[in-house]
């Protein structure tokens, strides 16, 4: 079974988010990277059906050079090698036309990845591979199992419940916990991510559809009211007469 | 030319975030100088569809074949793909949900469209721009992004649009058909299963949500989050520790890696707000924080603060709920 699992480069959930330029672009100075916490899942939970059922995962991150570290980093947790289209990812349009691209040439059987990035938010990259390629997105999956060679037996979310789904491979989904407990790389895989091998490719020629053109932040609270423990009860008529939301 | 926006049923009622979403796309249409149409799928009564004239849509395209009562992304997008070439719409309208957000990136790839997902606020059109406002880098930001395509396809935040419900204006209802094949069925779910809300309000959909934390000390203790959810008509949620440990299903886990909420109250008890909790719910707008360490980073990000065991703490908010006048 070949897994493609797709990954981005992200400023760590603890970062301090800043732009420059007139709030036009984001500031990466002093910002840590970390692989997107929800690939996290899909990056796991790939290894773990490759070391159960054999094949191979293949990291793919459109990104560009500073996000090696990290494609190294899913390397040493387990996958076999890595793909990174040397681009700057513009819009979820354009990272779905790459990934679609690098999808149709290397035949896999199931593409990964997170149910969204933690920067930019957008739950929209596993349907538009699954509509670019023609083939079913399941999308948020909690739990991905193999029934038989062909078919795979996953549960998404829906709001208010669950469904289970089964398809047949090829398949994208994206990942969200509880799907495994995502691995931490150890000594003996940061020593073989060394030598796995990571190819780069320039991008397929793609368009975005949107342009990012300003940031802001949101307005900073007043600051918090206390209440006196003893009189707790109070807080449900300020949150009536004051705050007005009950 | 007009504005299409795909409302979501449940149990024959029509979704709150639908509702807003309806709202969004009149009050796009009406910026334009168009009219907005709903398209409506599987589970909700007729009834109900007229009454989206309270929120300014004038037509209803509504198919009501039954396969379409759980959902299934390709026929979905078939359906909607057919109101929006018959109506020739510009703008998509949809709830940022699982199944809107889906729908709305697979359209946007069959239309050709600019998609946005989380969006904020009503577009900006001036000079040929059409610039919405999208929450980014997990609400820490906002983004104004400029929607490129011909065809616009906006999913609208949950909760960021004011409802308009003017009484008495009804809609059209009209039925569609995109004769669908059994092919557009392949993937649809062998089984679907809900969940047994203990409050009976949707976490996604909730107004006010009651959270608890490792300071709840124990799942026999939850009795409290559940009560204080009932005289509030909140829904119930927890922090990711207690989901992990099993105290709570993860359904109801709130946080970076879990469900986004942004309702107009979080009250959150024994929970120290760790950045990946405060992640999941720091666009509330209003938030109560109650933890006996006055030291817990969330308190930096309350509207109110309560310094005390949240087994204590609680028990005097629902006498004070009690109390209200509803």
């Amino acid at each position: 079974m070949k897994i493609l699992v797709c990954i981005s480069n992200v400023p760590d959930t603890t970062s301090k988010i800043n732009f420059t330029g007139d709030n036009k672009e984001f500031d990466k100075n002093g910002v840590q990277f970390v692989i997107n916490p929800w690939d996290e899942y899909a990056l796991t939970r790939a290894i773990e059906l490759k070391e159960a059922k054999g094949g191979s995962v293949t990291v793919l991150n459109v990104g560009e050079a500073d996000a090696e570290p990290n494609i190294r980093k899913a390397l040493a947790i387990g996958a076999d090698d890595a793909i990174r289209v040397n681009a700057h990812p513009k819009d979820a349009y354009f990272v779905a036309q790459q990934i679609t691209a690098i999808a149709k040439e290397g035949g896999y059987d199931m593409i990964l990845m997170g149910k969204e990035s933690i920067d930019y938010n957008g739950f929209q990259v596993h349907n538009m591979v699954g509509e670019m390629m023609g083939i079913p997105s399941v999308t948020p999956a909690f739990k991905l199992d193999m029934v038989d060679d062909s078919t795979a037996r996953l549960e998404r979310e829906i709001e208010g419940g669950k469904e289970v789904v089964e398809v047949k491979l090829p398949f994208v989904a994206s990942a969200q916990q509880p799907m495994c407990e995502p691995r931490i790389p150890n000594m003996r895989g940061i020593m073989t991510a060394r030598t796995k091998p990571l190819k780069v490719v320039e991008p397929a020629g793609a368009e975005a559809k949107s342009e990012y053109v300003h940031y802001s932040k949101p307005e900073k609270k007043s600051g918090v009211k206390m209440i006196d423990a003893e009189n707790a009860g109070e807080v449900i008529k300020l949150l009536r007469n004051e705050a007005k939301v009950l | 030319m007009s504005v299409l926006v795909f409302v979501e049923g449940l149990n024959g009622e029509i979704k709150k975030s639908s509702l807003e979403a309806a709202t969004y796309g009149s009050q796009v249409a009406q910026a334009m100088g168009t009219s907005a149409t709903a398209v409506a799928i599987g589970d909700v009564n007729e009834a109900a569809l007229a009454k989206l004239g309270e929120q300014g849509i004038s037509k209803v395209l509504y198919d009501s074949d039954d396969r379409l009562k759980q959902f299934v992304a390709d026929a979905y997008v078939k359906v909607i793909a057919k109101a929006a070439q018959q109506e020739s719409a510009k703008v998509l309208v949809f709830s940022n949900s699982n199944i809107g957000a889906a729908v709305g990136s697979k359209l946007a790839v069959r239309l050709n469209g600019s998609l946005a997902t989380n969006v904020t606020e009503l577009p900006k059109m001036d000079g040929g721009n059409f610039i919405v406002t999208r929450g980014v880098f997990s609400g820490k930001a906002f983004a104004d992004v400029n929607l490129t395509s011909d065809v616009k396809i906006i999913a609208v935040k949950k909760n960021s649009t004011d409802i308009v419900s003017n009484a008495g204006n009804t809609a059209t209802v009209e039925k569609l058909s995109a004769d669908l094949a059994d092919a557009d069925f392949a993937a649809a779910p062998k089984e679907t299963v809900m969940q047994d809300t203990s409050s009976g309000v949707l976490l996604q959909e909730a107004e006010i949500v009651v959270s608890g934390g490792r300071g709840m000390k124990g799942p026999e203790n939850w009795h409290l989050i559940e009560e204080l959810a009932k005289e509030l008509g909140a829904a119930t949620a927890c922090s990711k520790p207690v989901s992990d440990i099993g105290w709570r299903p993860h359904h109801e886990h709130v946080g970076q890696t879990g469900i986004t909420v942004s309702p107009n109250l979080y009250i959150a008890a024994g929970i120290s707000g760790a950045i990946q909790h405060l992640a999941g719910v720091n666009s509330s707008k209003v938030i109560v924080v109650i933890n006996k360490d006055p030291e817990a980073p969330f308190f930096k990000a309350a509207d109110y603060g309560i310094v005390g065991d949240a087994l204590e703490v609680l028990p005097k908010l629902i006498e004070a709920a009690k109390a209200l006048d509803k």
